[in-house]
């Protein structure tokens, strides 16, 4: 159990800066998830907490020890791998038991801890298989497994979900959710899924171009984006971007962002905006409707699946409340 | 091979119309009939033609030395194979086949692990570690490689002299342990691995050798032991080197053993120990194949994952 720190963490390959300049503050006990696009160095970020990659510029600090210097092994952490890289010709008992057995653990508390993580993944029919006799699932609890037998200070998650089918997935994200409750353990959880961000995350760090666009919990992050690419890859279908000058009206920053679920269509006498209606996506629950307004800017509206859904063709007038708008400056930043 | 080819069995069912086409058994490309007899006839007569003269080596080593000096050869043994076999063990021409047959076992099993050790450790150094130079020792032992022995068997000899290693073991193995093939071999197999499981064994403390010894060692078995066949095979066929360096009869090998055997000038040839020390010469690589197939063939075909 512990707290991290991150203080102004930059990295460079060569020449290329990939992160510029990160600060975070991890609470003991606390779930943060780092969530962005492929490329934006998530990845990276959490391989320099866990020692595989050097710290080019700043201080990351474990329990408010600096660690830049530090082995990974000397960080007492562990680490949840997206292949999970499980060593192929060791048993899973063998697996989880291999960082203990190299800290020199006594023989039974080694058989006792393994023993305790097994259970607690429903493991223990598969403790004398390989790790390929056993399904993508099962793998995955092998690796958690792993990581919870060493009891570290942290828990590092690269990805682990990715290679999993979707049902399995979402079974997996719950499991992840109630150990890490149940342990109390520090994790930092690297996902480019905003679904597993939300569902999993105390705090929620989304990446951009190597950059902490904005650090906060799931609901405030999505209620209240900071920038416009925020804004964008939080919410899914992601939210209507048009521009604030061709609306004319309220000409406040360079953009206007409106979540779908704002938008509302109404009778065209009620608004001044409209447009045509592209194709509607029923989904039972909700509708998803496609517009195209008459300057040619694309609106997506999420209504009740209840409502009438209008004619593909059809044209229709489009209204939100104002205080739902969001307004960004040219620089992407929120005005 | 014959006229009934993997494609002709293929389009075979559709002649009977209306006869559901029926599941090849077992992956196996359907035959029957003549098609069958003929492939057979095929492989008996290839496996003959291979195998004919090394029977006639064996027939060679059972009868007496007149029978073989005397037209027609005979095709069927003799009743000496128990002197011969026991002559050529015991005392041999030179030197006794035993002796030899040990000398060899003795060069072939010390180059073999010898290069499978020194060659593991190198491709793991080129895999796993960054140093400054790494590429260029990569392309110096890529180099070798187009080297033979024989190309730099005289600088070798003179170095092999000079430390007094002539007519030993040592003189016979050591120049011929470093492998830039199977260096080459490790290092394209090291890559294969993910760089995870390095990573993983980093957070779980394991320092570079034990995870060498540990993860990668053990992850290496198949092609070690496939590896272990063909220079085992290599060692034990050896001829130019062990004809250079040793000139003590009790240090010979069995493969230029054989050729010190024949006469030279006007002695009378004794064939039928030769042929037994012939025979005998080759029952060890065999027994090796064999007995490693199984491993080998896995580390040929299959990279466990």
């Amino acid at each position: 159990m512990a707290t991290v720190t991150l203080d102004n963490v930059r990295k460079a390959f060569g020449k290329t800066q990939v992160i510029h300049g990160v600060d975070l503050d991890i609470a003991d006990g606390e779930f943060i998830v780092i969530v962005g696009p492929s490329g934006c160095g998530k990845s990276t970020l959490l391989r320099m907490v866990a020692g595989l990659e050097s710290v080019t510029e700043g201080e990351i600090r474990i329990d408010g020890a600096r660690v830049n210097e530090a082995e990974p092994m000397d960080r007492d952490i562990a680490m949840v791998f997206q292949n999970y890289a499980l060593y192929p010709h060791m048993s899973v008992f063998d697996n989880m038991a291999y960082g203990l057995k190299i800290a020199g653990t006594p023989k039974d508390e080694i058989a006792r801890r393994v023993a305790t993580a097994a259970g607690m993944l429903q493991l223990e029919p598969y403790l004398k298989r390989r790790p390929r006799e056993l399904s993508g699932g099962q793998r995955q609890r092998v690796a958690m497994g792993r990581a919870i037998v060493r009891k570290p200070a942290v828990f590092l998650f690269d990805e682990p979900l990715s290679n999993l089918d979707a049902k399995l997935r979402v079974q997996m994200r719950l499991e992840i959710k109630t150990l890490q409750r149940e342990l109390g353990v520090t994790s930092l959880y690297v996902t480019h899924d905003q679904v597993e961000a939300m569902t999993l995350a105390d705090r929620m760090v989304v990446m951009n171009a190597g950059r902490a666009d904005q650090i906060g919990r799931p609901l405030d992050v999505y209620s209240n984006p900071k920038t416009e690419f925020v804004a964008g890859f939080i919410g899914s279908p992601p939210t209507n971007f048009l521009d604030a000058a061709r609306l004319g009206r309220r000409a406040k920053g360079a953009r206007l962002g409106i979540r779908p679920e704002h938008v509302r269509i109404v009778p065209e006498a009620e608004t001044d905006l409209g447009g045509t209606v592209a194709y509607a996506e029923p989904l039972g629950a909700e509708t998803l409707i496609h517009l195209r307004t008459l300057d040619g800017q694309a609106i997506t509206v999420r209504q009740d699946g209840a409502h009438p859904i209008p004619e593909e063709g059809a044209t229709c007038g489009i209204a939100w409340e104002p205080r739902d708008e969001m307004h960004f400056a040219e620089s992407g930043q929120r005005v | 091979m014959t006229d009934r080819d993997p494609l002709a069995a293929e389009v075979a069912p559709k002649r009977g119309t209306g006869r559901p086409a029926r599941p090849l058994p077992d992956g196996m490309v359907e035959r029957r009939g003549a098609g069958l007899w003929l492939t057979h006839l095929g492989l008996i007569v290839g496996v003959a033609f291979i195998f004919f003269p090394i029977w006639l080596a064996f027939v060679a080593s059972t009868v007496e030395q007149q029978a073989i000096v005397r037209p027609p050869m005979p095709l069927l043994p003799g009743d000496q194979l128990w002197e011969n076999y026991s002559r050529a063990l015991i005392s041999g021409i030179n030197a006794p086949v035993a002796l030899m047959l040990a000398n060899s076992a003795v060069m072939a099993l010390g180059i073999a692990l010898g290069k499978i050790v020194i060659s593991l450790l190198s491709a793991f150094a080129i895999v796993y570690f960054r140093f400054p130079g790494r590429r260029v020792f990569f392309w110096l032992i890529f180099l070798t490689l187009m080297l033979p022995v024989e190309v730099r068997i005289v600088p070798t000899y003179e170095v092999v002299a000079n430390f007094g290693m002539l007519n030993s073991y040592s003189g016979l193995i050591l120049p011929l342990i470093a492998s830039a093939t199977a260096t080459f071999l490790f290092r394209q197999f090291f890559m294969t691995v993910p760089d995870e499981l390095a990573e993983a064994a980093r957070v779980d403390g394991a320092r570079p050798m034990r995870f060498f010894f540990d993860i990668l060692l053990p992850m290496s078995r198949t092609n070690m032991a496939a590896l272990f066949v063909i220079l085992f095979i290599y060692g034990w066929n050896q001829y130019l080197w062990p004809l250079l360096i040793t000139t003590d009869p009790s240090m010979n090998t069995i493969v230029m053993g054989i050729r010190q055997m024949f006469p030279s000038g006007d002695d009378i040839a004794n064939w039928p120990v030769i042929m037994a020390t012939s025979i005998l010469a080759m029952i060890p690589p065999v027994v090796v194949v064999i007995g490693m197939q199984r491993l080998f063939i896995r580390g040929l075909v299959e990279s466990e994952k």
